[in-house]
């Protein structure tokens, strides 16, 4: 695919940033309040262990994962680097389902309601988006469609929002859709983290179609690419890895779009090369965030969609210069 | 191979784009289709390229209906260059020439020394080596077409399709264009394009399909196509088929009333 040498070096970086996750993956559980390290031998270490860090760091890795590599693949098969994975409004269709279950008090008697909501207004939001969009047809279409779905769920989400009676649930959905790591169970792990992982399989998958899409829809037909296969790999996968991701820990933004902007220089700009690079920058980047929220201590209750927000924002306003004066005379 | 199309009939949002066309491209030759803007060139091209079905009539690669072939031996078969020159991240322009061997190689799969050779020798066929590290996007439209048709010269098809390779081009990078399809016609390859310049065409096609309406006006070797009558009817112009120095050459003259 590159030069020889290239294909090294990027081979290096995919190596050395997959050796990151590790190492911000242990550091994850050997992180928190009751201190460093893998917690005391004892009744309550083993708790803390498997019921508190274990879970935030698999969440952690698997979300960081899922958010990078999908906004990478939007990315790649929309060919626009605004792309991100909440653009196709399975987010938006996830948050209105988990927002329901607390509107409708069913999250207060059954704890798994909540993510399993998520998961159904997931795929409920799937449905429409490929309705909408069609099995053919090009990325407009695609945009379009989950564009309609994600103000069609915003509405919803206002909606509920603006209907509730109770202050508490009140305050309950909008801190939820913050999105947050923090006391999530290892029900929950099991739940949502086997769909993340078949979407990021799917996901991978495009990573050839990606290439040739470079070169416009007509000339990777011709080079052999199913074009139909391609965009249901894109939204099956996206709608069950963002789906999943989304329902058990709300929406962490920014880490779609920021990941693959920051990695794609250092790849060569080869957007299937850029997949497995950026599902592994994604784990990094939202395992780091939630190791620094558990560090500095005033942070401790600012959530981790917050915080990817706080500094996604700043690294926006810089893509919006930088291409200002790309396009400058 | 042959590339062939029988009776084709296409139909574009209710539109009948195509009615009825015949076409041969023979291994060995250059075959143009010419036309006037909307005549249906490029739904001609995209149909023979496989990348929209015919609603009638029928495409052949070597002998065989083009629908029975799969993917990948299509792809590696023929190459399509499509006409806008689309590059849509800033890759290298050996980059982009690499894209040219996906049909060859499996999921996964990195670059065999095949596949560094043909690419090597796209690059020096296109002459493009002093380019080949710089981002294809920052290149002037000559560069661009160089790369993108060593792209397809990577490919390795037996095949080449392409929509107005020589569309935005200067004189002379238009001439070097041409040897280069020649070169590779002469090669045993068969070269299909569609075209604007009616002089390239004159000078370097074997043979010529004049599109008028969707139809095939005429078809055959250069002199007999572009004659006056015809060239009156496809393009509503009053024009010339004169050799100069050697060289044919159509030059028009008048826009007919």
């Amino acid at each position: 695919m590159s030069s020889p040498a290239a294909t090294n070096v990027a081979g290096r970086l995919v190596a050395g940033l997959a050796g990151l996750v590790l190492f911000a993956f242990v550091l994850s559980l050997a992180l928190g309040p009751a201190g460093f390290g893998f917690g005391p031998a004892g009744e309550a270490g083993s708790l803390i262990f498997w019921e508190i860090r274990l879970p935030r760091a698999l969440l952690g890795m698997l979300v960081g994962a899922t958010l990078g590599l999908s906004g990478s693949a939007l990315q790649g098969y929309l060919r626009n680097p605004l792309a991100e994975p909440s653009l196709i409004g399975i987010s938006g269709g996830a948050a209105l389902g988990a927002v329901l279950t607390i509107h409708l008090g069913i999250a207060q008697t059954l704890a798994l309601a909540l993510p399993i909501g998520g998961l159904l207004g997931a795929a409920i939001a799937m449905l429409g988006v490929v309705a909408l969009a069609g099995i053919r047809g090009g990325p407009i279409t695609l945009i379009l469609a989950g564009l309609a779905v994600s103000a069609t769920a915003t509405a919803l989400i206002s909606l509920a929002l603006n209907l509730s009676q109770n202050p508490f649930a009140s305050i309950e959905m909008v801190y939820w859709m913050m999105g947050s790591l923090a006391d999530r169970s290892l029900t929950q792990v099991w739940l949502s983290g086997p769909l993340m992982l078949v979407g990021m399989g799917l996901l991978l998958l495009v990573g050839r179609a990606l290439d040739a899409l470079t070169l416009g829809e007509d000339a990777a037909v011709s080079l052999g690419i199913d074009a139909r296969r391609t965009r249901l790999a894109i939204v099956a996968g996206t709608a069950l890895s963002v789906g999943a991701a989304t329902a058990v820990t709300g929406i962490i933004g920014f880490v779609g779009l920021l990941v693959p902007h920051a990695l794609r220089p250092l790849i060569g700009h080869r957007p299937g090369l850029l997949l497995p690079a950026s599902l592994f920058g994604g784990a990094i980047l939202v395992l780091s965030a939630d190791i620094a929220l558990r560090l500095i201590q005033p942070w401790a209750d600012v959530r981790i969609g917050v915080l990817t927000a706080l500094f996604g924002a700043p690294f926006f306003i810089w893509l919006v210069l930088k291409t200002r004066s790309e396009l400058a005379p | 191979m042959k590339l062939e199309a029988n009776n084709l009939k296409v139909q574009l949002q209710r539109r009948q784009v195509l009615n009825g066309v015949d076409l041969s491209a023979a291994p060995g030759e250059l075959t143009a289709v010419l036309g006037a803007n909307g005549a249906g060139k490029t739904t001609l091209l995209r149909v023979l390229a496989g990348l929209i079905p015919a609603a009638a009539g029928e495409v052949r690669l070597d002998g065989r209906a083009l629908g029975t072939w799969a993917r990948n031996d299509l792809a590696r078969s023929l190459a399509y260059l499509p006409q806008q020159r689309t590059v849509n991240w800033a890759l290298s322009a050996r980059n982009v020439v690499a894209l040219g061997r996906l049909p060859h190689q499996a999921m996964g799969q990195r670059e065999t020394t095949t596949d560094r050779a043909a690419i090597e020798r796209a690059i020096a066929a296109m002459d493009i080596a002093p380019l080949a590290g710089r981002p294809v996007l920052a290149m002037s439209g000559g560069e661009q077409a160089r790369v993108l048709l060593a792209r397809a010269l990577a490919q390795e098809p037996h095949v080449l399709v392409a929509d107005e390779p020589a569309a935005g081009l200067d004189p002379a990078h238009q001439l070097a264009l041409f040897h280069h399809f020649a070169a590779f016609a002469a090669s045993g390859r068969t070269v299909l394009l569609a075209l604007h310049d009616l002089s390239l065409a004159a000078r370097f096609c074997h043979k010529i399909v004049l599109l008028n309406a969707g139809r095939a006006l005429a078809a055959g070797p250069p002199a007999t196509v572009l004659t006056r009558p015809h060239l009156a009817t496809a393009y509503g112009i009053r024009a010339e088929y004169r050799t100069i120095d050697g060289v044919p050459a159509v030059l028009a003259l008048d826009v007919l009333p």
